[in-house]
């Protein structure tokens, strides 16, 4: 807790990421608050997606530390030194991919069970007991898809429930990658481009269920998007990267009138000029 | 009739025996995207085991005989169970990542070791069993051909009946079939999603390689002669038995063991039983051409 009163969730220090010659994120450091939504905004190729693989164990960071804190538990997690899978199962750091990526053939349930693989796994003593059905594990699976229908709900997704993921449409399988992600119950949830594709309608409906989970879950969320509608109208807090580098970190209203992040957007043309020149060149 | 509905029971054994080897194949093709081809030996492996402890018991004196059978069918289970952990731990594992050929080729490579062991610590010769359950029925006696059903049928096809409805359970409602499900379509959304990966595949061939212990053993009691070389055919029809029915499927490899198992039984029987391999292959190569997605696959199709 800081003086502010709010909890500092994830704090990334220092990120580098290095492929070969190329300097993907240089020196990056930011914090991400419990019970808000911080959004990574920059130009194609700033290495936005970059940081979230080295949340979620699919890179290693050249140099950096990525401590995440979950409220209540006094435990530090440092993120950069754990496998892919314990990230999820130990640090409760859920995530979805620009690109969907549900289990197509299984049912949409079942996609939301599969996310409370780890309880699941316990409550069945290592699968004997849900293979015999004891009693143990059919409550634990009756709790699990109480949690999924929570979910569905939230999601506006119930009344399909039993249709298999693959044949959603592209909305409700963006929204289900989010329930599915909710359902691994994170601390962190990190969002990868949710709104692309959607209709304004649909990308509505989705700012209000994220601050519907902010909220209510009181969990922090990490949003990467293109979207500037979503981004400025829910986002608490944003970082702006470009070529690798943070550039600007502030809440909207800053972010909006910070004359490098304009001219990161649109290049040192006439508006980015007159933005640029009212700031006070700074080259 | 009478000489069909015999050759009916005989191909159902030898195909259920079939069916449990080829469900190991397509399980690890499911989730890896692996043809294992140590497979066989593994339930060649089996094999040896159980006729091990069945002399072992036999020293022991325990003669009763459904005591030896179910002590011989948790221990070979065990113990063949942790040769299918070892083989992916030590050869397949390492290999995750790399280029696809590369696990496909240390599989040939374990194979061949496997053979090789049990041939140096077995010896190369052909190990008789003594039938240990002998009796069954025998219908329309006094005709000119009569049906026997022998006591080990009943228990093949019985036991291989109850393992695949337990097996389809498993896969079905469990979190490990889940799980397992999962990282078939999508391994790195399943580890996001906190399942241990590494540990499902390697369950994923413990458990593929106890119904091979089944079968080995089963085999071991049914021809009562095994060598170290069974594995070999045993294996490559098993694995068109999964091809057959479809890779990936778990109903299609027993659908495909099934139909293996009654072709090669009706070709010995009809025309020659010389040509028996040569029929089962032949299926191979005709399912490959015509319907390279089995009968119960899917066809792959890339969507854009």
């Amino acid at each position: 807790m800081n003086a502010t009163g709010k909890h500092a969730l994830l704090t990334v220090e220092h990120l580098t990421m290095r492929f070969g010659g190329l300097l993907a994120i240089n020196d990056v450091s930011f914090t991400a608050w419990q019970k808000e939504i911080t959004a990574i905004i920059g130009p194609n190729g700033a290495g936005k997606t970059t940081v979230f693989n080295c949340l979620t164990g699919f890179y290693q960071p050249t140099v950096g530390r990525l401590a995440l804190t979950p409220p209540d538990s006094g435990r530090l997690f440092l993120l950069e030194r754990m496998e892919g899978f314990r990230i999820a199962q130990q640090a409760h750091v859920a995530r979805t991919f620009q690109n969907i990526r549900l289990f197509p053939a299984m049912s949409v349930l079942e996609n939301l069970v599969v996310a409370q693989h780890n309880e699941l796994m316990r409550a069945s003593a290592w699968t004997l007991a849900g293979l015999f059905g004891l009693k143990r594990y059919r409550t634990a699976e009756k709790k699990a898809v109480e949690r999924a229908s929570y979910w569905l709900e939230q999601t506006g997704l119930i009344e399909l429930a039993n249709t298999s993921a693959g044949s959603l449409p592209y909305g409700d399988q963006r929204r289900l990658e989010i329930a599915r992600a909710m359902c691994t119950q994170p601390v962190l949830l990190c969002l990868d481009e949710p709104a692309a594709g959607l209709n304004p309608k649909e990308s509505a409906e989705l700012n209000e269920l994220l601050l519907r989970i902010r909220d209510d879950h009181g969990i922090g969320i990490l949003l990467i998007e293109h979207d500037m509608s979503v981004v400025m109208e829910i986002s608490d807090h944003i970082i702006v990267l470009d070529y690798g580098c943070k550039i600007s970190d502030g809440d909207p209203e800053f972010i909006r009138n910070d004359p490098r992040v304009i001219r990161a957007y649109l290049g040192e043309d006439e508006d980015a000029e007159t933005a640029a020149a009212t700031a006070g060149d700074n080259d | 009739m009478e000489y069909f509905i015999q050759q009916l029971i005989n191909g159902v054994t030898l195909g259920s025996i079939y069916g449990l080897i080829a469900i190991g194949y397509t399980m690890v093709y499911g989730i890896i995207g692996m043809i294992n081809f140590a497979h066989g030996d593994i339930f060649m492996v089996g094999a040896f085991v159980s006729l091990i402890i069945f002399v072992a018991l036999g020293l022991a004196g325990v003669t009763f005989v459904p005591l030896a059978f179910a002590i011989v069918l948790i221990v070979a289970i065990v113990i063949t169970s942790v040769y299918g952990w070892t083989v992916e731990r030590l050869a397949y594992r390492p290999l995750r990542g790399s280029f696809r050929l590369a696990p496909l080729i240390s599989a040939i490579g374990m194979s061949i070791f496997l053979q090789n062991f049990v041939q140096l610590a077995q010896g190369a010769r052909v190990k008789p069993m003594p039938p240990m359950i002998t009796g069954g029925f025998t219908f329309l006696e006094g005709s000119d051909f009569s049906i026997t059903l022998s006591w080990m049928q009943i228990i093949i096809v019985s036991l291989t009946v109850v393992l695949m409805a337990g097996f389809a359970l498993l896969i079905a409602r469990t979190p490990l079939g889940r799980a397992q499900r999962a990282c078939e379509q999508d391994r790195t959304m399943a580890a996001l999603l906190g399942v241990n990966v590494d540990r499902t595949i390697s369950l994923t061939f413990v458990m593929g390689a106890a119904l091979a212990a089944v079968a080995g053993m089963m085999f071991l009691l049914y021809y009562g002669v095994i060598d170290f070389y069974i594995g070999f055919l045993a294996g490559i029809k098993a694995f068109t038995a999964a091809v057959l029915g479809g890779i990936g499927s778990l109903p299609g490899a027993m659908l495909g063991g099934l139909l293996i198992g009654l072709i090669e039984t009706f070709w010995s029987a009809y025309f020659t039983i010389e040509y028996k391999d040569v029929a089962a292959f032949s299926i191979l190569v005709l399912a490959l051409i015509f319907r390279p997605y089995g009968l119960l696959g899917k066809p792959e199709i890339e969507k854009v």
